[in-house]
């Protein structure tokens, strides 16, 4: 443990220096819950099945953020870490490799949960927001979400050799998931191919997940996305191990 | 077999990159204490020894043992106990120096206070510099000071002052000697023929992946580079043929009053002015010619030309 809370705590430091991973995983989000709150409001609609827009919404932009560090913050910072000589440098120290990964897993976790609730904590005061669900559960689904696609990250990090290629990869990664899995724009609104392609994109199970969880669903109401995601950090771990180069 | 008085043993170390031979059967061993250089062409195999040493490369054949540990299997104990500079590597752009230091003594179950290393590496007032912002030779001296952040027993530093000013390399000469009194041992590379003549105690030549020697600079110029070369103005009438006959000699000539005396051996100057002295030759301006390293280098490595490294 020696110096892996320190390694942790200089790495917030650093990902708060940086304004364009703190605008993608703190603020975007908020704009785009001002955006839409300002235009639907949070009224009960017969759209959302009775519900609030802001309270299906929010829930959504969890799934947004977790897609968004896991696909670009964490490859395009292991990418580029490994591509500058930022691993060589922290492996030449007897810090273990594996602090210096679950560090990285970390800070980006406690960010993404930053994120979340600064959304939560807007979208309550702004919109009266209301939650059903039980906050333990919504918790635990929320780090399954993030730690499957932090794994993909990894992936991404693991087969890009430079931070350029991370980030282009996981772009054309995070566009069709942002979009056609209703993170970004609500599923309500979809036609049914693209509801039925969206099976097929990975963070529409995180969304599914978390809005369920959001609403009260019992954790059996959705063990396929809970199986979806845990193949994919399954997935997102072996390969990563498998290939993953410190330099 | 380890021995105490070894810092390093490597014994026909090997380490292949694909079809290359990166380092082809090294033998040398390092003296605790020792200040030991390691020089050759570029691609010749330095980087990839040291880091060998280091545990942060898997070497292919051989036996190696740093502080009587086994880089393979004790990487992370052997990293507590040696100070690492490497070649190539970057810190964070947006970290600090002073947080730098502060992490990386972190790491360490004994680091030393690192306040006193930033004034010594003359980077104090850049503490709040961030990494990004820093000139390449105050990255270099940044480099240093974390090498040196757990007052290791053993520092390896590749090319410590590749990038430095003059000043800011003979400030370094300086403060390597310093590591050395305090009784730990240095293994260094360096480009620079100067340095390793300056510095080291030892330098082990290598090129293409295999030693091509390995001694004191002195000895090595002395073996290899041949001739020392005396010269003075001798005054008018001098007789050279005793010159000739004494030991070591290997050829006198004259121009004009010039006399130059050439041949080997450390004692070679003592011979030829007790010789000039003990027969009443008057001479003035005596100088001595003497090889260096460089030529020493040159002479060893000298086939490979440009192209040295590509094989
Ligand atoms: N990771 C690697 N993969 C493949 N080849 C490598 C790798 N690292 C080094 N080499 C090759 O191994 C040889 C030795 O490289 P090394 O870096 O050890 O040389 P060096 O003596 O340190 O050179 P320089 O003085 O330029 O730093 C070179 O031909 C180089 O191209
Ligand atoms: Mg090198």
């Amino acid at each position: 443990m020696r110096g892996f809370a320190k390694l942790a705590w200089i790495e917030i430091k650093l990902y708060l220096r940086q304004p364009e991973a703190a605008f993608f995983t703190l603020f975007f989000p908020l704009i785009l819950l001002f955006i839409f709150g300002s235009i639907y409001g949070n009224e009960p609609s017969p759209f959302f099945n009775g519900r609030g827009m802001v309270d299906v919404s929010t829930p959504a932009y969890l799934a947004m953020i977790i897609g968004s560090v896991g696909l670009l913050s964490i490859a395009i910072a292991v990418a580029g870490y490994r591509e500058k000589g930022v691993l060589r440098r922290y492996r030449a120290t007897p810090l273990r490799p594996a602090a210096i990964l679950a560090s990285e897993v970390i800070v980006h976790f406690l960010m993404t949960l930053l994120g979340g609730a600064l959304l939560i904590a807007a979208a309550r005061i702004v919109y009266g927001l209301r939650f059903p669900g039980r906050a333990v559960v919504l918790l635990a689904g929320f780090t399954l979400g993030a730690m499957s696609f932090f794994a993909v990250g990894f992936l991404l990090a693991s087969v890009a050799r430079t931070a350029r290629v991370a980030f282009i990869l996981g772009l054309v990664l995070y566009f069709p998931n942002l979009f056609l899995s209703g993170a970004a724009i609500p599923k309500e609104t979809f036609p049914q191919a693209i509801r039925s392609a969206g099976k097929f994109i990975p963070l529409t199970h995180v969304v599914d997940l978390l809005q369920g969880l959001w609403f009260g669903d019992p954790i059996g109401q959705h063990l396929t996305e809970i199986a979806v995601l845990t193949g994919l950090l399954v997935l997102g771990v072996v390969v990563s191990a498998w290939t993953f180069r410190w330099e | 077999m380890p021995s105490p008085s070894l810092a390093i043993e490597a014994r026909s170390l090997v380490k292949t990159y694909g079809r290359l031979r990166a380092v082809d059967g090294v033998d040398f061993s390092v003296r605790a204490g020792e200040i030991f250089g390691v020089v050759g062409p570029n691609g010749a195999g330095k980087t990839t020894t040291i880091e060998c040493l280091e545990g942060l490369r898997m070497p292919d054949g051989g036996e190696l043992r740093v502080l009587g540990l086994d880089p393979r299997r004790d990487g992370r104990e052997l990293r507590e106990r040696i100070g690492v500079q490497l070649q190539q590597s970057a810190l964070p752009d947006d970290m600090k120096v002073w947080e730098a230091l502060d992490l990386f003594a972190s790491y360490y179950r004994d680091p030393a206070p690192w306040a006193p290393l930033l004034d010594r590496l003359e980077i104090g007032d850049k503490r709040n510099a961030r990494f990004a912002k820093l000139s390449g030779g105050q990255k270099q001296r940044l480099f240093i000071a974390l090498a040196l952040v757990n007052d290791p027993e053993l520092v390896f530093l590749d090319e410590l002052t590749t990038g430095l000013d003059p000043h800011a390399r003979r400030a370094m000469w300086d403060l390597v000697r310093g590591v050395r009194e305090r009784g730990k041992t240095v293994f260094l590379t360096t480009h620079y023929m100067e340095e390793a003549e300056q510095l080291c105690d030892r330098v082990l030549v290598v090129d293409h992946g295999r030693v091509v020697a390995l001694d004191s600079p002195a000895n090595l110029i002395r073996d290899l580079a041949g001739e020392v070369r005396i010269l003075f103005t001798a005054e008018a009438g001098f007789d050279p043929a005793p010159l000739r006959a004494l030991e070591g000699v290997a050829r006198v000539e004259r121009n004009g009053d010039r006399v130059l005396v050439a041949g080997r051996g450390d004692r070679l100057i003592c011979v030829v002015i007790n010789a000039l002295d003990a027969r009443g030759i008057r001479f003035r301006d005596l100088r001595t010619e003497q090889p260096d390293l460089e030529d020493v280098f040159l002479a060893l490595t000298a086939e490979a030309g440009l192209d040295g490294g590509a094989r």
